[in-house]
């Protein structure tokens, strides 16, 4: 199958790669060793898969991998760029916000983004936005918690 | 400074709040093929021909493979725990819809998954049986034999049984059930059934094979490793060094990933091709791999005139599914506590694991007690309320207590009933006034409780390695799924050797390394590990002491371990290698199913709940949700607690919405868009309370936790909604049709059925 060149920034590096164009992001992440997006219900319903796009979440298992050309990618492996953990995932490790881990780097970005976007959350502010993201293991009143903690830090 | 009892983070919690733990579904090899599975969509029918012609011809395909081409490599292609009745793929017939039949292999799984389109199967269609209770007569026979696995001893006699979908019986008589049921005051007699509904880990199963010089490597979302490679070893007839298994964090287990699951089939593609497969399931084909037992359960009660309960008959018939997996011990072990959490003095259990065509049964979250639970406390809650008496009273009078035979004969040790009871009535403030609401919105409050014995008797085995500058290393085959069993352990190995948990290093299941351990199941971890991790380390430090004798160092010298060996060695050099094997005792059931040491330790969970229910449109909103459990004394209390939540939050699933559809034994809903599971904005108030007690026998006081939150939360709906409305639901999930059915029909203007 045909492949196309893509050029975008990966978490703040220049990159450029060949993929097909049915490929979605998730396998393209995958290509640069990123891991923490993971695709798990395929439909987008989940949220373990979730990429910021130009600073905008996007479910990854439902996003072609060519879209990105000439836009900005940032992944969960990017919050600690500088060697500490961000406000969002250190207050996830304060309240014990997960159990298994798989779902939660899309948890911690979509805090990310709740937090720009509203910095001081409110109970239905915070599980109305991140209802798209869920966890089987349950881990949501922790969740709560360390998405208030983090508006505070 | 104690250890045991400090909360801690879990150790891996950086790896997982950055993306980067590791999880079997990254696993990626040089040179690995793609397996996509071809399946089934018949759900009962003799396989006449597999056409895999076009399959084979799109170009990237390496190989399509079927069940002849396994049987060449293992003539007798059976697995299973209990019973080796499940093919790695289809052999002459077909199940249910969704069973494996032929996998295509290719580099790309694109390529993979379009070939497997291009494959058709012709199937002489056989009648199918989709009912636990139907499945009792043998019109419709799923096996034509039974093939117990010879894993279990008391499944032997089982062997070459046939004519019948019974895969295994179990019956318990105490004292005289029918004689004091006929002279008793009262009789009450209900039905109560449960759905089909499954685990959904998020990772979805998962498995990667290598094969290698004279040997297999398996890198595997499984919960029990060491089964997994004695399995995997007895199929290819090698001994278990040849076969290693190594299992990275887990995303989700809950039982789902139990055994053996797609170990063989990928094992056996790996062997045919001599290259590394990966076969990763999607969320859809998880509905085709394991569930939740649905059950129907008949229970009967005599009470006396003041409020005892004199006899109980138990009859529960569980749907096991097309392959029997652990159901044969689901219907067992937890027939021991189907009675409840009562003291009675006649009772009969009988427990039926039945074989139909639907996907197969196994443990989920409570490894059947979660069923049983539904139906005897919802009866409990009809008796108390046809009796007219407050159902915490009527339970309070019955509740069995330490010290007395339950229903198994074995004694009552260590079970905190009352105490975990009475938590969730204080919690509950039952004796306060209550509002039962006004106009169309009703309000009411239930309560249950529950009793489990755990799977015995089982083995746990981990080894405990002192470097020379006195660091610690734990090797355990324990899964960390989410658990926190890894940080459980490293407080243990800290307490017993004076150092701080943080600095304990836990390998986990690689069985090249990693002792054996029967499984991550059943809440049996933290007991069984947790005492073979604490002896361990107790072994550890007594060859530490001998070490600093033998280095001529006085008795009770307080020397670090970097001095000890730096003396007897003359410099930074050698290892001390503690270990243990840990199996509690048991003494298996007897003709009369009854036992007088059936399990190591009890456990104890129950929930309270206040609902408020829309009479016109039947909506049930959770207005608290109280849980307590028994927790023995707690290793890492925070983390303990979350197990409470997570557990009552799942079982929340499966009492309001969570439930498989069936059509012609196809599965229409198979999809998180149409299997609703909880998610933020369905969780209520919740309280959850770790009630602690003393487990004797267990590490340090502890006991296991993980299934305990999810044992009440289905009855106790029923019951407040029930005090709310006066309906009963009788089965789950809990739907707002199913409420607003039964208050249309108490009203005398029932709905239409369509």
């Amino acid at each position: 199958m045909s492949t196309q060149i893509i050029n975008f920034t990966l978490n703040g590096d220049p990159v450029s790669t060949a993929i097909e164009p049915h490929r979605n992001l998730v396998e393209l992440l995958q290509r640069f060793d990123l891991l923490g997006a993971r695709e798990s219900c395929g439909q987008g319903l989940c949220g373990c898969c979730t990429v910021l796009v130009d600073d905008v979440a996007v479910s990854g298992c439902l996003y072609f991998g060519v879209w990105v050309d000439g836009k900005k990618v940032t992944t969960v492996e990017h919050l600690d760029a500088d060697g500490a953990l961000s406000k969002v995932q250190q207050a996830f490790v304060d309240c014990g916000a997960f159990q298994c881990g798989f779902c939660t780097p899309g948890f911690v970005l979509m805090t990310h983004q709740l937090l720009k976007q509203n910095p001081d959350p409110s109970d239905d502010d915070i599980r109305h936005y991140l209802s798209g993201n869920l966890c089987r293991c349950a881990a949501y009143p922790e969740i709560i918690e360390a998405v208030k903690r983090a508006a505070k830090a | 400074m104690n250890q045991v009892g400090r909360n801690i983070p879990r150790l891996e919690v950086r790896a997982k709040v950055t993306g980067r733990a590791d999880y079997t579904h990254h696993v990626r090899l040089p040179g690995m093929l793609y397996g996509k599975v071809f399946r089934s969509t018949m759900p009962h029918g003799r396989i006449v021909n597999i056409d895999t012609q076009a399959a084979k011809e799109l170009p990237g395909v390496y190989r399509v493979v079927t069940g002849a081409d396994i049987q060449k490599l293992i003539p007798e292609p059976y697995y299973g725990p209990a019973f080796h009745d499940q093919p790695i793929l289809a052999l002459d017939k077909v199940r249910h819809v969704g069973e494996p039949v032929a996998v295509v292999l290719a580099s790309d799984p694109h390529v993979a998954e379009q070939a497997v389109q291009l494959i058709s199967a012709e199937y002489e269609e056989l009648p199918a049986v989709y009912d636990e209770v139907a499945a009792m007569q043998p019109d419709i026979l799923v096996h034509d034999v039974l093939k117990p696995a010879g894993t279990f001893a008391d499944l032997k006699h089982l062997k070459g049984r046939g004519g019948t979908n019974v895969a295994l019986d179990y019956h318990l008589r105490r004292g005289d059930a029918d004689a004091a049921m006929a002279k008793a005051d009262h009789v009450f007699e209900h039905t109560f059934k449960t759905q089909q509904c499954l685990h959904l880990a998020f990772e979805p199963f998962v498995s990667v094979a290598e094969p290698g010089d004279n040997k297999l490597t398996l890198y595997t979302a499984n919960q029990s490793p060491s089964f997994v490679r004695i399995e995997i070893a007895r199929l290819f007839g090698w001994p278990e060094n040849r076969v290693r298994v190594k299992v990275p964090y887990l995303g989700g287990g809950f039982g789902g990933k139990l055994y053996i699951k797609l170990e063989a089939l990928v094992a056996s593609l790996a062997m045919l091709t001599r290259r590394p497969v990966k076969i990763a399931l999607t969320m859809e084909e998880q509905f085709y791999m394991i569930t939740k037992h649905p059950t129907t359960f008949r229970i009967k009660s005599g009470v006396s005139k003041d409020g005892k309960i004199v006899a109980r008959k138990c009859e529960v018939f569980w749907n096991g599914g097309a392959y029997a997996d652990i159901g044969p011990r689901v219907a067992q072990k937890s027939g021991f506590t189907a009675a409840g959490p009562y003291d009675i003095d006649n009772v009969s259990v009988d427990s039926y694991e039945l074989y139909t065509n639907r996907t197969p049964a196994g443990a989920l979250r409570g490894f059947g007690i979660p069923q049983l639970v539904w139906a005897y406390e919802s009866h409990t809650d009809l008796i108390a309320r046809g009796l007219n008496i407050d159902p915490v009273e009527f339970r309070r009078k019955n509740l069995l207590r330490d010290g007395r035979p339950q229903a198994s004969g074995t004694i009552l040790n260590d079970a905190a009933i009352p105490e975990v009871f009475e938590a969730i009535v204080k919690r509950m403030n039952w004796n306060a006034p209550f509002d039962h609401g006004a106009g169309t919105l009703k309000r009411g409050r239930g309560i249950a409780i529950a009793l489990k014995a755990v799977i015995s008797p089982t083995t746990s085995a981990a080894i405990i390695n002192i470097s020379a500058d006195g660091s610690i290393t734990l090797f355990t085959g324990t899964v960390d799924m989410g658990q926190g069993s890894d940080t459980a352990y490293a407080l243990i190995v800290a307490e017993v050797l004076g150092v701080a948990a943080e600095d304990v290093r836990v390998i986990h299941s690689d069985t090249d390394v990693t002792p054996y351990d029967m499984g991550t199941l059943g809440s049996r971890s933290l007991y069984h590990m947790g005492n073979a991790v604490r002896l361990a380390s107790e072994d550890a430090r007594a060859k530490l002491r001998a070490l600093a004798a033998e280095a001529g160092l006085p008795e009770g010298t307080n020397y670090p371990p970097i001095e000890i060996f730096k003396k007897r060695f003359g410099m930074q050099a050698g290892n001390i290698i503690g270990s243990s094997n840990f199996v509690p005792s048991y003494t298996p059931p007897d003709a009369k199913g009854m036992s007088e040491n059936v399990t190591p330790f009890w456990m104890v969970g129950g929930s309270g709940v206040e609902v408020e229910v829309d009479t016109e449109t039947g909506h049930v909103r959770i207005l608290r949700l109280v849980n307590a459990a028994d927790c023995g004394k707690p290793i890492n209390p925070a983390v303990a607690k979350t197990q409470l939540t997570g557990a009552a939050i799942m079982q929340l699933g499966f009492s309001l919405s969570e439930a498989m559809h069936l059509d012609g034994g196809q599965v229409t809903n198979a999809s998180l868009a149409d299997y609703k599971i909880p998610g933020i904005a369905d969780i209520p108030p919740m309280e959850s309370e770790l009630v602690t007690a003393e487990q004797h026998t267990g590490p340090f006081g502890a006991k296991g936790l993980g299934e305990s939150g999810t044992f009440g939360v289905s009855p106790a709906i029923a019951n407040a909604i029930h005090d709310a409305v006066g309906i009963r639901i009788t089965e789950l999930p809990i739907t707002a049709e199913a409420v607003l059915r039964a208050l249309r029909a108490k009203e005398g203007r029932p709905l239409d059925d369509e």
